[in-house]
């Protein structure tokens, strides 16, 4: 009845191949847009900012990064985490050693600086496959976190060797540092949300999204219909690695101020982002942020709910959380192997012949 | 799906709007995860001291105390979302019992005006309180625990430590690499050479580590570590037979915990420590009538007279005395967080005011003021004994060496305000 295509009538080859072809689907999108860039920004604090908002905008940026490569490539990386931080400590370089860049530059050379590495790390990827690959990509994570440890260049000799950001600001607001406003700092992510997204969506649309797919449903098939594998894996690697990048760079600098590596991008980070994109649904941006969303949101949620409107002690709540969470996952999984965008894709399917199935 | 938990936390932020006019102080704590073992005492002893003013004298000089609870499992993210979501409540002060976490609230605490109290832990150059206005570290901090433990160990020596070799085995996080740097310093001032050993989060795996202390026979091991790190490491100790004399812990390696699971082999391992341990004291006659009997304790209540217990019972009643001196000093009843801060920083510790509170000789006296947000670094070295099941001061308190700390803090204070813009000063 409210969601359906009769009447919208496409008449150009553009028209065709829009990202939304469905009307209701791109009224919904602007108007998403427009709440989260002309509302929220009004409305935020403090703890929206750093709780709520800021986490699911960074790690929604991540999973897009992981799924390009995991979800589109089939390309299983366990080296997130390890790449998050060297977006991290990139852009703490960037931020000492040039104080008077644009923090905007800075998140984009940290991108790139994460893109080389990451293609470093992605070259076994052409001899190696499937699991043996990600135990490949888990020894990246264990060396560069190794690494930004021992090496004290990476933290400025600092005697803790944690790394902090010092206040960056950009058009004179501070974007990163203590004084930041929570409206700043949200806009900051979202602009980077949305272009990750939107570059995302019309990378995988296009003709080297569709090499991607191609190797991850077949690779030598793939190669005999003309696919360099070489160029699709790496330009995968890179492009995923850019994102995480830029979401590790964002982590440090906006959302967390301060971080220390072995606890911050540890192995549990790679697993909780693999998990966001598992549950969200491989191969579809939509899912990225679903699953960001719902890894992000329902802990605090459930935290908000057991503790402050139940008044349950902190530890029961805590505990319980992991199991409600946990449970979810395997519900969810069951219901709907193929993620929380599967979801919605068959409540969209439904949603059109409503109420009229047959 | 998300507009509905986007709906769903906004109703359950509503609901959970704290009732105000109290005293509030939040305890920032883990009692999950693998460092809930030393979490959960420590927050027993935060919770119950607090629960016994309210008890007994109504509170502070009749002021309730609402106490805030947030668990954090130790993890620096989930200590962001406790911190911003507590603050609100009118929080007095932050002690987050976790140095990664204090990091973090550092530079937001300061930009709210909330005062941190990390007692023992945290940045240990916050002690210079003209860059660091809100953040305090008294009694003692890290680097106070190592000069302490090089001083106790030169007393061993007949004041030289000249050719010894000492590992240090740390924690290879923010809080195991503070000491690094004083431990280096000290070094070259007694002439030991330091062996530096990390130990990768949590810590369960140290075999390599107790390896290489086996093959290059250190003198002394020093051990920065915390939670199931340490009982690991005792183990660890035990079982390549280091003498246990010759092992010192910092004060967060130094709990029943630690200790127990090595049984009788753990006799003799030292901890440095900055206040005495057990319940020999007036205050757990009335903690015992007020509170446990009462069925009031936090928790399951079988932390009572634990060392972490203990030193998070004194970490309350740190700040409940840093809360009476800010009532005299605004002369009202109902604090803000700045009020709170000048209570704090004219905080004096007398032993006649632990006395009166039922805590004699329990920990150094002190003053804080606006140049010294740090103690004066006294401390104490005590031994477990196994047979007994007890800890015993077998020193007395002692000051660390300030001719080596002092110029170490002045020095990363001021990189820490040159980087971010605070121009050093008492206002």
């Amino acid at each position: 009845m409210l969601y359906r295509e009769a009447g919208d009538f496409k008449t150009t080859y553009t028209d065709d191949n829009q990202t939304f072809p469905i009307k209701a689907d791109r009224v919904g999108y602007y108007v998403i847009m427009a709440v989260a860039f002309g509302v929220i920004p009004f409305l935020i604090n403090d703890y929206w900012a750093s709780a709520v908002l800021l986490p699911f905008l960074i790690y929604g940026i991540a999973a897009i990064g992981l799924n390009i490569l995991v979800g589109y490539t089939g390309q299983l990386s366990l080296g997130t985490g390890g790449f998050m931080a060297v977006g991290a400590y990139a852009t703490y370089k960037l931020m000492t050693a040039f104080p008077d860049l644009n923090m905007f530059f800075v998140v984009i050379l940290a991108g790139l600086i994460t893109a080389v590495v990451g293609v470093l790390f992605g070259l076994p990827s052409l001899r190696i496959k499937g699991f043996y690959l990600a135990v490949a990509t888990l020894a990246a994570q264990f060396f560069l976190v190794w690494l930004f440890n021992r090496v004290p260049w990476f933290y400025n000799y600092s005697a803790s060797g944690q790394i902090s950001a010092p206040e960056r600001t950009i058009f004179g607001q501070a974007v990163t540092g203590a004084e930041s406003l929570p409206a700043v700092a949200y806009l900051f992510c979202l602009v980077f949300l949305v272009g990750s997204a939107w570059l995302a969506r019309n990378l995988t649309r296009g003709s080297t999204g569709r090499k991607w797919m191609a190797i991850r449903d077949m690779d030598i098939a793939a190669e005999i219909i003309g696919v360099d594998p070489l160029r699709a894996k790496l330009t995968a690697f890179a492009v995923s690695s850019f994102f995480v990048g830029i979401s590790g760079a964002l982590f440090f600098s906006v959302y967390l101020g301060a971080v220390e590596v072995g606890e911050v991008f540890g192995i549990n980070k790679s697993f909780l982002v693999l998990f966001m994109i598992i549950i969200g649904g491989l191969g579809s941006i939509f899912g990225s942020f679903a699953g960001a969303a719902f890894l992000v949101l329902l802990p605090v949620f459930l935290k908000n709910v057991l503790v402050g409107t139940m008044g349950w002690p902190t530890d029961l709540a805590a505990h319980l959380e992991f199991m409600i969470v946990g449970a979810l996952i395997i519900t969810f999984l069951i219901v709907e192997p193929h993620g929380l965008a599967q979801l919605w894709r068959v409540t969209k399917e439904k949603l059109r012949l409503w109420p009229f199935p047959h | 799906m998300k507009m509905k938990f986007v709906l769903a936390t906004a109703a359950a932020l509503m609901a959970a709007a704290p009732a105000m006019a109290e005293l509030t102080f939040t305890s920032l704590s883990y009692r999950t995860g693998p460092y809930a073992a030393n979490g959960i005492p420590f927050a027993d002893g935060y919770a119950d001291y607090f629960t016994l003013l309210n008890e007994r004298d109504g509170g502070i000089s009749g002021e309730k105390i609402d106490l805030v609870e947030c668990e954090t499992g130790y993890n620096t993210e989930k200590g962001v979302e406790c911190y911003e979501s507590t603050k609100g409540s009118g929080a007095l002060v932050y002690q987050p019992l976790s140095t990664g976490i204090t990091y973090q609230l550092i530079p937001k605490a300061t930009a709210d005006s909330i005062p941190v109290h990390s007692m023992g832990y945290g940045r240990t150059s916050a002690k210079n309180g003209k860059v660091f206005h809100n953040i305090f570290n008294y009694p003692t901090n890290y680097w106070d625990g190592a000069s302490l433990a090089i001083t106790h160990l030169a007393d061993l020596n007949d004041g030289s430590l000249e050719g010894k070799k000492i590992a240090l085995v740390y924690h290879n996080s923010a809080y195991g690499k503070e000491p690094i740097r004083t431990l280096e310093e000290l070094g070259k001032k007694h002439g030991y050479e330091l062996t530096l050993l990390p130990v990768d989060h949590p810590g369960q795996e140290q075999k390599s580590q107790w390896l290489q202390i086996r093959r290059e026979k250190p003198d002394y091991v020093i051990m920065w570590g915390w939670g199931v790190m340490n009982p690991v490491a005792i183990q660890e100790a035990v079982n390549i037979r280091f003498p246990m004399e010759n092992f010192i812990g910092v004060w967060w390696s130094a709990s029943e915990n630690d200790v127990r699971p090595a049984g009788a082999a753990a006799n003799g391992y030292k901890a440095v420590t900055f206040h005495n341990f057990g319940m020999d004291y007036p205050l757990f006659e009335d903690l015992n009538k007020y509170v446990v009997e009462a069925g009031k304790a936090a928790g399951a209540g079988d932390q009572i007279g634990t060392a972490l217990y203990d030193r998070g019972m004194y970490a309350a009643m740190l700040a409940a005395e840093a809360a009476k001196t800010a009532q005299e000093m605004h002369g009202t009843k109902t604090l803000t967080p700045a009020q709170m801060r000048d209570g704090m920083e004219n905080l004096e510790i007398t032993e006649a005011k632990m006395a009166a509170l039922g805590l004699p000789g329990f920990g150094p006296e002190f003053k804080v003021s606006c140049e010294n947000h740090g103690g004066n670094g006294f401390g104490a070295v005590a031994q477990w004994d196994a047979a007994k099941d007890e800890w015993n001061l077998i020193t007395d308190y002692f000051q660390s060496d300030q001719e080596v700390i002092a110029p170490l803090i002045e020095e990363d204070s001021a990189a820490f305000a040159a980087e971010n813009n605070i121009t050093p000063g008492c206002n």
